[in-house]
């Protein structure tokens, strides 16, 4: 395909704000259109479990980049217009409004949307947090609330209790897991999870599943779990995972199967491509369709993105990264290791709160894990970087 | 070009040093950014900047265009 000179970026947070940035970056000159489904300028959504959730920030300090930095991108940013179908062929989309744009590319950016339990809608104090109108109304209700509930034991939901918890909350945290992140990080750090809330006067609740929420006038009064017992709540944050935010997509034509799904270079279709939360793509190093969910992972494959939209013709091969920041403890993850992978401590020590370890399966480092070591985690990175960036020799992944 | 870090903003991911560790590190304590070199040469322009866009927290603002 020719150079593009029109490239439409359909999804407004970190993603899709790196990808235009990535493209004037490395030198794209065009028309450049940035459209987002909420009404917001372009902000970042880890702080909003923590920072904006405890009120350190006001809402606005989470915003991504200041006014200035926005106009110097050149770009149409279109907001509060939800994208809702795409015709691949001509790359037009059409939006709710009713706007008919069209691109020689376009970037799929739309992100995640939280998925809810049998129940929950319309029930006033049963919150999901992914968005910041979510946060802020989540934070309202914090402040008076006498007893919550935080379902779901994921990073959010670790995050949301031990927020909830500093606001002096008593709190209660439920999921199917033993240990809070246990699927992530395996169970001894999950356990070491477990013992940080524990001690800081978070009730956990593991292995429990939740059958819905229970609701009185219209406002939630607690959890109803798949034993019979409920557990009272006032204030239920329900982290119980995401959906790729696809629907919009339907009759495209373009492969929709737990997100898009993207050859390695992050390409869906001629013309097509996906960053961010959305995007699932052949990881090569992997050999296997990945999904994402992460902050991290949003900025790098914009920026791969953006090069291959420009001709570079590269595969994405990131090595994954997350981060969690639960009281004051700092997790860090390179890697995706399974929980089952052997972990060996390399530094610190975790009877002394501040340790690294590497996760190990069949003699290949798979991950590591910095536990209020970050600095030192990253130095052993490139152990896990040399494993993932050489083509894997496992069986081919084309439909996985 | 002034480069300026915002330490509260850090999440201390580390993706500037990588990037740029002439001009970025992180505490030993906590990882925090540690900013080498408010005033790069030329030569590291482009890494900063690309630090800049890539930092998952937003943390790192460059101004000036030379």
């Amino acid at each position: 395909m020719s150079a593009p000179t029109r490239v439409l970026v359909v999804g407004a947070s970190a993603a899709g704000l790196a990808t235009a940035e990535a493209l004037r970056r490395k030198g794209y000159g065009g028309a450049l259109t940035l459209l987002g489904a909420e009404p917001h300028a372009p902000y970042d959504r880890p702080p909003l479990s923590k920072q904006v959730l405890r009120g350190d920030w006001e809402p606005g300090r989470s915003r991504l980049r200041a006014p200035e930095a926005l106009a110097a991108l050149d770009a149409d940013l279109l907001l509060g217009d939800p994208a809702v179908a795409l015709s691949p062929a001509d790359r037009a989309v059409r939006t709710a409004s009713g706007r008919e744009l069209g691109a020689d590319v376009v970037v799929v950016a739309t992100g995640v949307r939280p998925r809810t339990l049998p129940g929950q809608a319309g029930l006033a104090g049963a919150h999901v947090l992914r968005t910041l109108d979510d946060a802020l109304a989540l934070r309202a209700d914090l402040l008076a609330a006498r007893r919550v509930v935080v379902v779901g034991d994921g990073v959010l939901g670790a995050e949301a209790a031990a927020t909830a918890r500093a606001l002096g909350r008593a709190v209660t945290l439920v999921g199917p897991q033993r240990a809070p992140l246990e699927a992530r990080l395996g169970p001894v750090p999950a356990a070491l999870l477990a013992r940080l809330h524990a001690e800081q006067g978070v009730d956990l609740r593991p292995g429990a599943a939740v059958r819905g929420l229970a609701g009185r006038g219209g406002r939630v009064t607690g959890v109803r779990l798949a034993s019979g017992e409920e557990l009272p709540a006032d204030t239920v944050v329900v982290a119980v995972g995401s959906a790729p935010a696809t629907e919009w997509l339907a009759g495209s034509g373009l492969r929709v199967d737990d997100g898009l799904v993207c050859d390695s270079r992050c390409r869906a279709a001629e013309g097509v491509y996906a960053a961010g939360d959305v995007a699932r793509w052949h990881h090569e190093g992997l050999g296997g369709l990945l999904r994402l969910e992460n902050r991290t992972n949003a900025t790098e494959q914009a920026a791969a993105v953006a090069g291959n939209v420009l001709g570079a013709d590269r595969p994405y091969t990131p090595v994954p990264f997350l981060w969690t920041d639960q009281f004051a403890t700092k997790v860090q993850v390179y890697g995706v290791p399974a929980p089952e992978d052997v972990l060996t401590v390399v530094e610190g020590d975790p009877a002394g709160g501040r340790f690294v370890a590497l996760y190990h399966r069949d003699g290949t480092a798979t991950g590591v894990l910095g536990w209020n070591m970050p600095k030192q985690a990253r130095a052993h990175r490139r152990e896990v970087a040399d494993a993932l960036s050489s083509p894997s020799p496992s069986p081919a992944p084309a439909d996985r | 070009m002034k480069v300026h870090v915002d330490e509260d903003r850090c999440c201390g991911a580390g993706s500037c040093v990588l990037r740029a560790p002439e001009v970025f590190d992180q505490r030993d304590e906590d990882g925090i950014v540690v900013l080498l070199d408010a005033a790069p040469p030329a030569d590291r322009h482009a890494a900063v900047r690309e630090a800049a866009d890539v930092c998952p927290a937003s943390a790192i603002e460059v101004r000036g265009d030379a």
